[in-house]
């Protein structure tokens, strides 16, 4: 469906770029004036969050394919487009992403003490590509805002980060950027094998790419070369490292926005790509996909048990929670008829964003506060703070998964979904849980209460102010939404059902052969890559 | 059906008002409500209980027919379907009485209890919160919302536990509490997947009605997973030990949650299934096996506790033993029965205990005290009720209850089970009295100071002590009564379909065992007696000369060193290892050594760079030349 | 034998002696000099080519023409850098130009 039909107006496009529209406000009229560019990036941000609010009202849950597609020839001797549209796991995406804006600007409305325009600059850029990944649907219109997504995130932790920024900032940056040339590479070998081996020609729409038949050897390498870009910014074990390194560096809405966005894409990237364009390559890497998934699981979870550092901890428990994104999905294609591991895995994603979001927030406002984020100088802040202790113990309940809150939902499917593809796997990950309270309401008690053996609170820690109103603003509608999602959560579901279903309707048959082959096709495609 | 609807309204005002109690008194209490903020809350948790007496007595009035109600779908993804879902039958009803009645008596004594605490506002906001949680977990009608109203008594259990967070102690007991059920519900939501898996959906109906299609190892596998859930709530061995330590909560607390209504969600849950269970057999002789363990093994740990709140924590673990030996040697209504009356007697004798530490000041040891009995009257009498119910002594609560369940051990042929039980018998009245005998006879031992101070509680205090006491003393005649085929089995039947019931013989087995287990109750008494009134020199010589069984008690046979070393060290130093070693030197150090490989490389090179122009200028000659010679090569070929 | 080999021999030895000069000096204006010298044998060679060959139509004139030009600008802003060069260095001497060395 066209936006004109839908909503008479390119609506995916505005909420895209309306920061551009902010950020050439804020250098026509900002510069110098604090109050004038803040102003204009609460107000952008927040007209992208209201317009995204409308088009989740105005999607059709029942269409098929995209909807509100803009579609223009862009680049024409490539048959490039600028092709913009939106399905539920898109439209859900893009309705975490500004939400996420709205509340990482006010966030860090007095955090950024040096070049403070350009701090918000970059916020803002970051959100177009973030939201222009999500909206993309031409693949080359894709590759560029994922790239460019990259450019502001650099500075975001290179420029208003911790001690070690540029090693964090380089590292960050090399690690996407190796996954992404090999996903470009992955790209052009794609899209000319469609133009060789089809009527139609050069295309570099997904929704048409997504239709073409690849043989197994391109499948393999080109699902490679998918799947490393986005395990890297899932991320996926053993290719995590960056991530607690750029979360500890980053500035706290640069942490908020990696943990609650960038790491979403790359799980949407598995969705929209490494499964509809190559199935039968997926179904073949599944075994091994979702043993390092549990992998990731419990090795998050363990080693954030011993993080001494409040970011880390935090970034090693994303890994862990991730860890069930990719498994959702991929049990979620090894066993016929098992669409709620999938729908769960997209539900952690969304619950990730906002709770993951959430905890690096107040982590961030502990440390305006004490100026430290190490654990061992923290302690019995729920005195001096009890709104803070509160608000920060809701959100340790909801990442530990206490049904009623967003987490456990998505976690619950995507493990059964596991269960029904190994009882033995889904056991092991399932200790993860166990281990991520263990770990979070260890922190808690060591930050919050009294984990000394004196009950005298440090004179430090007297006087600290609780959380202002502007700070309660930014976390109340992630409070709403958390136990929102977690009592009902069909207001996502729903969104979700119809897309995953064509994404597993494409992955069915895969699987049927392949269990029809058993073995043998795996050892012939191995045969046939050398 | 008649009065459906106003089931309806009562059942969501039964869960909805404690919410809302809850949620207004966290957000206004503070500044708004103050001294003031049990108002609402107690208030709401009246009309709840009110609401509890109404739906029990509905269930009453339609003995065959379960009232269910699905209210709205809570998820729906693929092929798993789960709704905000109630349901009222006999069993839900006892528990909504157990709950309700206890739940609102509590509130009450709170008022006085937790009066001029700092939190005030928060304690009863937390208690709402409870009550709330805990009526889902009875109310469901599938296990996934079941598992919510679990986890969220859980949740409060850890908010109440660690209330006074500036103790450590409290603080740690707390999160230990929390952590400890989180184990045992790994098994749960294992055994949930199961269930899913097996019969493809998780509302109980559904789920029991495809009970018997269920292959025997499935089965047992569900009933294990479900019942490590169950080991976990209810404290049994081997994850009872955050009971004990849970007691670092306010005495209210402990009443209600840790003794009359959370820790029983295992035994409820494990009841709930019964239909799953009653075709596993290999699961309940485990279940009974772990219940007739943990009874006697934590009535051991109780008889040597100096802690008056310990005393009566351990020997919740042993009751809570006593139902699930119930429950697995087949006597499901006896075990039911037993939680009913456990429920009142217990959260009397932690009531009572609270308002003996009100009185001495907060000294919780009762070797400081003794000789209280004139002082503080009304406590007296009412716990000398509760013990006499504990222990079983005719015609008391407890008595009915008990003498079922080990009556069943016997004509079940599980004699050994029997025995244990007579000798947990034993030790619960050898401990129940030490424990009054220490309190209230004898010579205080409290210092002058302390004893100027030591007052009766507060009307608001003392009145649901006296309110707890009558069902604690008369519940178990009027239900019980006549024995194995009272009020209570006929409620109860249509829960429990399958379950035979042998006529109860007075004059015979069953009434020689009654009397038997009277005779060893009192003598238990009678142990007490001699030692901590008449010859109280004797209990140290006892230790003295029996060291190893003394520390063993008193040690609570080392079981939270033994967590301390295996579980807790041994993750720790693992999870320090992966992180110091293998996160940061091999796979980052693997990340590290392929940028350093290219610096390398880089150094290996840059001597070429001389930086001197003609060097340059050579090298561009030297290439040309190359290439005229290659180019000259291919083309002249 | 051709006197076009005779010329393109004269343009030969003049840009080896211009490439020696080149690779082995190490005063600045003696390579620039040099590099003068390469210019103007490729001129000789062009020239010469351009007038014993017809097809040629001439263009190795007009070649030449451009070289001599940029030539001369090349020299002007070469020496300008050689002057601003040795102000700050106070030498001539391309060995001690190693500000580059890796």
């Amino acid at each position: 469906m066209t936006w004109s039909a839908q909503i008479g107006f390119p609506i995916l496009s505005v909420i895209t770029f309306l920061p551009l529209a902010g950020v050439l406000l804020m250098l026509l009229f900002g510069r110098g004036r604090p109050a004038v560019y803040k102003v204009i990036s609460l107000v952008v941000t927040l007209a992208a969050f209201v317009l995204s609010i409308v088009m989740l009202v105005a999607l059709d849950t029942k269409a098929p394919g995209m909807q509100f597609v803009e579609n223009f020839t862009w680049i024409k001797a490539l048959n490039i487009h600028y092709g913009m549209g939106v399905d539920g796991i898109a439209a859900l995406l893009l309705f975490l992403t500004t939400l996420l804006g709205v509340i990482v600007i006010l966030g860090s409305w007095n955090y950024v003490k040096d070049r403070e325009m350009g701090f918000f600059i970059s916020l803002l850029l970051l959100q177009v590509g973030m939201a222009g990944v999500f909206c993309a649907t031409d693949l080359f219109l894709f590759y560029v805002f994922w790239e460019a997504m990259l450019v502001p995130m650099y500075f975001i932790i290179g420029i208003w980060g911790g001690p070690r920024r540029i090693y964090a900032a380089i590292k960050f940056f090399l690690f996407t950027l190796v996954g992404s040339l090999l996903m470009l590479v992955a790209i052009i070998v794609v899209v000319y094998y469609v133009k060789d081996n089809t009527a139609g020609g050069l295309t570099f729409n997904i929704q048409e790419l997504s239709r073409q038949v690849y043989t197994y050897h391109l499948q393999f390498w080109a699902f490679l070369a998918f799947f490393l870009a986005f395990a890297i910014k899932v991320p996926m074990f053993p290719l995590h490292t960056w991530l607690p390194d750029a979360h500890v560096e980053a500035p706290t809405a640069g942490s908020v926005i990696l943990a609650g966005v960038l790491l979403k894409m790359g799980g949407y990237g598995m969705l929209r790509f490494c499964l509809p364009f190559f199935p039968d390559a997926a179904v073949t890497f599944i075994p091994y996909i979702v043993v390092l998934s549990v992998i990731a699981i419990v090795y998050g979870a363990l080693v954030s048990l011993v993080q001494k550092d409040l970011k880390k901890l935090v970034a090693y428990s994303s890994v862990s929670h991730m860890g069930f994104v990719t498994v959702g999905i991929f049990a979620a294609i090894a066993v016929a008829n098992n669409a709620a591991g999938m729908e769960g895995a997209i539900l952690v994603m969304f619950s990730h964003g906002l709770l993951t979001g959430a905890l690096f927030l107040m982590v961030g406002y502990m440390y305006e506060r004490t100026h430290t984020r190490q654990i061992a100088d923290m302690a019995l802040l729920a005195r001096p703070m009890p709104i803070m202790a509160g608000f920060f113990l809701f959100f340790v309940f909801g990442s530990a998964g206490l049904p009623g809150l967003s987490g456990f939902v998505g976690e619950f499917l995507s493990l059964l979904g596991l269960f029904v593809y190994s009882h033995w796997l889904a056991a092991i990950a399932a200790t993860g849980v166990i281990l991520a309270a263990a770990y979070l309401l260890w922190m808690f008690q060591r930050t919050m209460f009294n984990d000394r053996g004196d009950e005298d609170v440090r004179p430090a820690a007297e006087g600290l102010r609780d959380l202002g109103v502007r700070e309660i603003l930014t976390l109340v509608p992630l409070v709403v939404l958390v136990i929102w999602v977690g009592v009902y959560p069909n207001t996502l579901l729903d969104f979700l059902h119809l897309p995953v279903q064509e994404i597993l309707h494409r992955v069915t048959p895969s699987l049927q052969s392949a269990q029809a082959h058993g073995v043998a096709q795996l050892v012939d495609a191995a045969k046939g890559l050398f | 059906m008649e009065g459906t609807q106003y089931m309806k309204i009562a059942v969501a005002l039964i869960v909805l008002l404690p919410l809302a109690g809850f949620i207004i008194t966290l957000l206004l209490g503070k500044r708004l409500f103050r001294a003031r903020s049990h108002i609402l809350p107690v208030a709401l948790v009246t009309v709840t209980a009110v609401l509890s007496v109404y739906a029990f007595e509905w269930v009453v009035r339609h003995p065959d027919t379960a009232f269910v109600w699905n209210a709205f779908s809570w998820v729906a993804a693929g092929r798993f379907t789960v709704e905000w879902g109630f349901l009222v039958d006999p069993l839900t009803g006892i528990m909504l009485l157990v709950v309700g009645i206890i739940g609102m008596l509590v509130h009450y004594y709170s008022i006085g209890y937790m009066k001029d605490d700092p939190g005030y506002y928060r304690f009863f906001a937390y208690l709402n919160l409870f009550m709330f949680a805990m009526f889902v977990l009875i109310l469901a009608n599938n296990y996934l919302l079941l598992f919510l109203g679990w986890e969220g008594v859980g949740l409060c259990s850890y908010l109440l536990i660690s209330f006074w967070f500036r103790k450590k102690s409290a603080s740690q007991a707390g999160k230990k509490a929390f952590l400890v059920n989180r184990v045992g519900d790994f098994g749960f939501t294992l055994g949930m997947f199961l269930i899913f898996v097996t019969t493809g959906t998780l509302q109980f109906t559904g789920v029991f009605d495809k009970a018997e299609m269920i292959g025997s190892g499935t089965l047992l596998w569900i009933c294990l997973l479900l019942f490590t859930g169950a080991v976990g709530k209810s404290a049994q061995f081997p994850l009872h030990v955050w009971l004990p330590d849970a007691m670092e909560g306010p005495t209210p607390v402990s009443a209600l949650i840790h003794a009359a209504t959370m820790v029983n969600a295992g035994v409820y849950m494990v009841a709930r299934s019964y239909p799953l269970f009653v075709q596993a057999h290999t699961a309940m002789l485990i279940v009974m096996i772990i219940g007739t363990f943990t009874a006697i093994y934590s009535a051991y740990i109780a008889i040597t506790q100096n802690d008056i709140k310990k005393v009566i924590a351990y020997s919740t673990i042993s009751s809570l033993g006593f139902m699930f030996m119930a429950l697995g040697a087949g006597a499901w209504a006896a075990g039911i029965f037993y939680l009913f009356a456990h429920g009142f007697f217990k959260g009397l004798l932690f009531l009572c205990s609270g308002s003996v530490i009100h009185a001495m000041g907060g000294e919780q040891d009762m070797r400081n005290m003794g000789g209280l009995r004139k002082k503080i009257p009304i406590t007296f009498w009412t716990m000398l009720i509760g013990a006499i119910a504990l222990i079983g002594v005719f015609p008391f609560a407890g008595f009915w209850a008990k003498d079922e369940i080990l009556g069943s051990d016997f004509s079940g042929g599980y004699y050994v089970v029997w025995a244990v039980g007579i000798v947990t018998a034993f030790l619960t009245a050898v401990f129940a009295f030490r424990l009054i005998f220490m309190t209230f006879f004898g010579k205080s031992r409290a210092s002058e100071e302390v004893q100027r101070h030591i007052h009766e509680s507060a009307k608001v205090m003392t009145i649901p002590l006296v309110l707890l006491a009558i069902p604690a003393a008369l519940l178990g005649i009027l239900v019980g009564w006549p024995p194995d085929t009272g009020w209570i089995h006929t409620f109860l039947q249509p829960v429990f379909f399958d379950v035979e019931r042998e006529k109860f013989v007075w004059v015979g087995v069953g009434g020689g065992l009654m009397v038997f287990s009277v005779a060893v109750a009192l003598l238990g008494v009678y142990v007490a007696y001699v030692m901590y009134i008449r010859r109280t020199e004797l209990p140290g010589r006892l230790a003295a000369r029996l060291p190893v069984a003394y520390e063993a008690s008193f040690n609570k046979m080392y079981m939270d060193q033994v967590y301390e070393v295996v579980p807790i060290r041994s993750t720790i130093a693992f999870a320090g290892w992966l992180w110091t070693f293998f996160d940061v030197k091999v796979i980052d150090g693997a990340v590290n050594g392929l940028a350093r490989l290219w610096e390398l490389l880089g150094e290996r090179l840059r001597p070429l760079q001389t930086g001197r122009v003609q060097n340059y200028a050579f090298s561009i000659f030297a290439g040309m030349l190359v290439l005229v010679v290659v180019l000259a090569w291919v083309w002249g070929s | 034998m051709n006197a076009l080999y005779w010329w393109l021999t004269l343009a030969v030895l003049l840009f080896c002696i211009g490439a020696f000069g080149v690779l082995v000096r190490r005063n600045v204006i003696v390579v620039v000099m040099c590099l003068e010298l390469m210019l103007n044998a490729v001129n000789i060679a062009l020239v010469a080519i351009s007038n014993f060959r017809a097809g040629a139509l001439g263009a190795g004139t007009l070649f030449s023409l451009f070289i001599i030009t940029l030539a001369a600008a090349e020299v002007t802003v070469g020496l300008a850098i050689v002057i601003a060069n040795y102000r700050n260095r106070r030498t001539v001497q391309t060995d001690q130009y190693d500000e580059l060395k890796g």
